[in-house]
């Protein structure tokens, strides 16, 4: 696919004005991570709401548009939903969200930073430990 | 003089570079990753295949005749190596690359040299492979690390270097020239005046070796490292220069076969250098290979690819300049920098603008560039970088130009 599709304008507008971008004065969760090949970055607050449920959810970071826009975007799908949602949350999602149908291998690591960042997060709060399976650890 | 006044021969060079016939995403590969790896030309490959095809063969080891001639060869290949950067070849040792390099000092000479409450003095703008291995030293020793800062224009600031060698520090340890700005360092003169306070000196050649004319001996250092990859040859290989009197004082780096004289049971005396610092079965194939890009760098000669690379680098800074939000970081005067320039466009991504670019067949690294502090320095998370080397011309800098205008296309700008 070529770049004119993936930097539709949409994709554009939430990496220059990025919904729910800042911090929560009070939180339950705060998770962050980098992407070692290009330095992206994301930090996410949750607060827990009644039943378990994302009751505020903001996000900060700094990198591509890809990055950035996509963890704006899952921030405002996951706002009200349940914790137990976050585990079937999936490349696919994300991909659909970006409204891209494949991105390349350089550039599905920025585009799964943010889903990274609330697993970590959401897994770490439920007692439970996130296992990277799209993640090779490696620092090229 | 005669030789500097013909022109130099870009699309003759090109012919010799295989990998420079294929397209990416059906455009020409224009190639500007020139700092990350350079392409290999088909005397390179030729010189792999020959040794592997004709006479492969373990060296030092074997009496018949395929190990004479892969001896022979290797040694050769270090003897031109070490001609090329004006070393001895009995200083000069062959291992993977500049951060093997850095390593080997750091296990050789700083183990045995390096005390408790020692300064080690680094600069703003080296890469990891000059700063880890020195923060891995200190810690280990109890030892500090001290960093001499940058002025605006990208070059060392005089006065913090001056002041840093007050404290008659252990080791200096200096890149030629930064790989994000292109800044080439007065190595000579940093050297000069560490001697004069007792520091042993450490030069990062990995980005100078390729581009520029250079001595060691001029420059005066203790230990001058350089990478084979970046310099048309092999990866894998690379070389660390020596100077004499330390060889001998320095412990061995690995133990193994070929870097000892004898072995007993509870002890072993060591081989003569560089072979000392050799352990294990070489990077043979490889070091032949390095050996044949120093042959192409010193038939075009050292002086001719500074000028090309300097006329690149003229050209580029005008043309790219000329594209509405380009920012450049670093040094504006071309004189004292090497085919590099790392730049920004708007507020496009270094990530987003390399995917865009990749699609028109261009090559840039975007990122950090494996230089943290300098970035840290700069205000910046990463800065996109074009460089270039022997194969390029001005076109391919056209072709860059075309591809961050349809990049701010893209990005509606």
């Amino acid at each position: 696919m070529s770049s004119a599709d993936i930097y539709r304008e949409v994709i554009l507008d939430y990496y220059r004005n990025p919904r729910n971008f800042g911090k929560l004065e009070k939180f339950d969760i705060d998770a962050h991570d980098t992407n070692p090949l290009c330095g992206d970055e994301v930090d996410m607050q949750i607060r827990v709401g009644p039943g378990s449920r994302i009751e505020e959810i903001k996000f900060t970071g700094k990198g591509c548009a890809i990055s950035q826009a996509s963890a704006s975007m899952l921030t405002e799908l996951a706002k009200g939903k349940p914790l137990e949602w976050v585990k079937q949350v999936s490349k696919e999602n994300i991909l659909k969200l970006l409204g891209s149908p494949e991105l390349g291998p350089a550039r599905i690591k920025c585009a799964l930073l943010g889903m990274k960042v609330l697993k970590t997060g959401v897994y770490g709060y439920m007692g439970s430990h996130y296992e990277d399976s799209e993640d090779s650890s490696s620092n090229r | 003089m005669l030789l500097q006044t013909k022109p130099f021969p870009v699309d003759k060079i090109r012919q010799d570079f295989p990998i420079l016939q294929r397209k990416v995403h059906g455009k020409r590969l224009v190639y500007l990753d020139n700092a990350a790896t350079t392409q290999k030309p088909r005397q390179v490959i030729d010189a792999l295949v020959d040794y592997y095809s004709r006479y492969n063969s373990n060296v030092h080891r074997s009496v018949h005749t395929l190990g004479e001639e892969a001896t022979e060869a290797y040694e050769s290949s270090r003897e031109r190596v070490a001609r090329f950067v004006g070393a001895a070849p009995k200083g000069l040792v062959f291992l993977r690359g500049t951060t093997e390099a850095s390593n080997l000092v750091r296990f050789a000479w700083g183990e045995k040299f390096v005390r408790r409450g020692d300064t080690l003095v680094l600069t703003m703008m080296e890469h990891h492979s000059n700063i880890v291995p020195w923060q891995l030293l200190a810690k280990r020793k109890g030892a500090k690390l001290r960093f001499v800062g940058l002025l605006s224009n990208g070059t060392l600031d005089p006065a913090q270097l001056e002041d840093a060698l007050k404290e008659s520090p252990r080791l200096v340890a200096v890149t030629h020239c930064s790989n994000v700005l292109g800044t080439i360092n007065d190595v000579a003169r940093i050297c000069s005046i560490a001697r004069k306070s007792g520091a042993t000196t450490f030069v990062d050649g990995a980005q100078a070796v390729p581009h520029l004319p250079v001595d060691v001996t001029t420059i005066g250092c203790d230990f001058y490292a350089f990478s084979g990859h970046k310099m048309l040859g092999p990866t894998g290989i690379g070389a660390l220069a020596v100077k004499k009197d330390l060889l001998s004082e320095m412990e061995p780096f690995q133990g193994g076969g070929e870097m000892v004289r004898e072995v007993f049971l509870d002890h072993s005396t060591w081989n003569v250098a560089p072979h000392k610092f050799e352990a294990g079965t070489v990077n043979i194939a490889d070091s032949i290979g390095l050996g044949a890009a120093v042959d192409y760098l010193t038939a075009l000669g050292m002086e001719r690819v500074r000028n090309h690379e300097l006329g690149l680098l003229k050209y580029a800074m005008e043309t790219l300049s000329g594209v509405k939000g380009f920012k450049h970081y670093g040094a504006q005067k071309v004189a004292r920098k090497v085919g590099v320039i790392s730049f920004n466009l708007a507020d496009i991504h270094p990530h987003d603008l390399a995917t865009i670019l990749d699609e028109e067949g261009v090559a840039i690294r975007s990122g950090h560039h494996c230089a943290k502090p300098l970035m840290n320095w700069l205000g910046v998370a990463a800065t996109s970088r074009a460089s270039f080397y022997v194969y390029n011309s001005e076109d391919d800098i056209d072709v860059l130009k075309a591809g961050l205008e349809k990049a701010r296309r893209i990005f509606k700008l």
